[in-house]
């Protein structure tokens, strides 16, 4: 046998089956938005600024003017978030994108460093009504292979008190370490015990995720620690929550929306958090997007969700892992 | 010895955990979109060969185990350790009964076994898959009798006790799988 016919790495990972799948659902997606009167934008894929937050990790590429030696940093965007709210800050109403996006250091079972997110904001609606409306979506994609889902609402705390006895959104991270050890879990080294979302974390990976959006159930998540609020408005109270949800079918996360926080000030006091959380941990910091900032500022109230569009065509093809549902995944791209 | 960060956690890595020698089995990355990534790892400890589960911070680093697999020469045993001898080198080994485990019914001179050392010392020992070995005592057979119907159990020249066909008789020479503990076939 030839050295050519004998390496299969030239072949897609996914079925073609799979990938005809994609195109139907790509069309069901536009189809919805269409319905809805939701217009379909591009954002850039390359900017001047990369996200602060700690937990994502971009790529970055340099860009050489016409004639230009050292060339300058461009960031390939992790989500299209930044750009499509100042969009909405420029008057567009309710928009969605289907966006190719980029996660450095992201690749596992259930993540490809490169992916497709679904992203759209709805201009009036808080988090509650958009939640109804990624039910609608999440059911009629899903319904040919799962059959009818119910949509199931938990609040973050519910689910924590329910199932381990404990509060979110008060108890002391040596509390949540006790409650991990409880069940099972040795703790990971170098998992700060000043910080309660890391334990929080690891609790919701380790012990919960697992049974959300079970048994013909759309699991949704929401009202969230404020500490996890990203850029989610916070509604006082007592406890205060992050106005925040994400939905989970067969213990997959699928989505992740805010109602969105459009006050400048408080956005940048939450950007300089993330960077100072950085300098703590040894990570670089990031210039802060302005252009993004001065736009909050003409934000109209709206929620936005993100929603993982490969998952999705995972769980609508019943496939293991999310390369069988890209064409090339990241080790054969 | 070397660190080792999660992302280069594949199969057959060996890592130090809590003190002992560890074989990394599995390592599945999980990461909330918004939160902290853990790497979920099976984990075998090679000193009592538990198979346990562990969860790292993605981007720790974990002390290596200078783990070595080597392919030896059993010599003899003097009741308390058992003897082998690289191929090349001549140099000697001696492993205790905890390495040797229940591997030492299998164990023929001169045969060539398998040595997982830490540190210089046999963690444990693997007989080879198919040994050849002397029937020391069993049963007379049925003259006749070829259909192995049932079998008979049979004392080898290294003590191990396996069920054969009732055709095979004293001073025979058999095959047996090691992993199984069954007889193969008669050698002639």
């Amino acid at each position: 046998m030839s050295r050519e016919s004998n390496n299969a790495a030239w072949r897609p990972c996914a079925k073609l089956t799979t990938l005809q799948i994609r195109a139907q659902l790509l069309r069901q997606i536009r189809e919805f938005f269409h319905q809805r009167q939701v217009w379909e934008v591009e954002t850039p894929i390359l900017s001047r600024h990369g996200v602060t937050d700690p937990h994502l990790r971009s790529f970055t590429t340099l860009y050489h003017e016409p004639g230009e030696r050292h060339g300058q940093v461009r960031y390939l965007h992790t989500s299209p978030e930044y750009a499509m709210k100042r969009l909405l800050a420029a008057g567009s109403g309710s928009i969605y994108q289907l966006a190719r996006v980029f996660r450095n250091a992201e690749r596992g079972r259930w993540h490809n460093p490169e992916f497709t997110l679904l992203e759209w904001y709805r201009v009036g609606f808080d988090h509650q009504q958009l939640i109804d409306e990624v039910g609608v979506l999440v059911q009629q994609l899903l319904q040919p292979a799962l059959g009818a889902l119910t949509i199931e609402r938990v609040a973050y705390a519910e689910l924590f008190q329910q199932h381990l006895g404990i509060d979110p959104h008060r108890d002391q991270p040596s509390v949540l370490r006790d409650c991990a050890v409880a069940h099972g879990i040795i703790p990971p080294p170098g998992l700060s015990l000043t910080e309660r979302d890391p334990w929080l974390d690891l609790l919701l990976t380790h012990c919960l995720q697992h049974q959300l959006g079970q048994s013909g159930r759309i699991s949704v998540l929401y009202d969230y620690p404020v500490t996890q609020a990203a850029l989610a408005r916070i509604r006082p109270g007592d406890p205060p929550v992050a106005e925040r949800f994400e939905f989970y079918v067969q213990g997959i996360e699928l989505a992740n929306g805010f109602h969105e926080l459009n006050d400048p000030q408080e956005q940048r006091r939450r950007f300089e958090q993330d960077n100072q959380h950085r300098r703590l941990q040894g990570q670089a910091t990031l210039a802060l997007d302005e252009e993004f900032l001065a736009s909050l500022a003409h934000l109209p109230s709206c929620s936005g969700v993100a929603l993982g569009v490969d998952r999705l065509l995972l769980l609508a093809t019943g496939q293991q892992q999310i390369s069988e549902v890209i064409s090339f995944s990241f080790g054969r791209a | 010895m070397a660190n080792y960060s999660t992302n280069e956690f594949k199969g057959g890595l060996k890592i130090m955990l809590d003190g002992d020698p560890c074989s990394i089995l599995e390592n599945e990355f999980v990461k909330p979109g918004k939160g902290q990534a853990f790497n979920r790892v099976k984990i075998r400890n090679l000193k009592t060969g538990r198979v346990i589960e562990r969860t790292f911070k993605s981007g720790e680093s974990v002390e290596g185990a200078d783990v070595l697999d080597l392919e030896m020469q059993y010599l003899y045993s003097d009741g308390e350790f058992w003897y082998f001898m690289h191929p090349d080198t001549f140099e000697q080994l001696s492993a205790d009964a905890v390495a040797i485990g229940d591997q030492a019914k299998w164990l023929k001179e001169q045969d060539a076994c398998q040595l997982t050392l830490w540190n210089g010392t046999p963690l444990s020992v693997t007989a080879p898959n198919f040994v050849e070995l002397t029937i020391t005592e069993t049963d007379p057979g049925l003259k006749g009798d070829t259909s192995g119907s049932g079998g008979k159990p049979a004392t080898l020249e290294t003590g191990a006790v396996v069920r054969v066909p009732l055709f095979v008789q004293i001073g025979e020479v058999i095959r047996v799988d090691t992993r199984t503990g069954e007889y193969v076939s008669r050698v002639k």
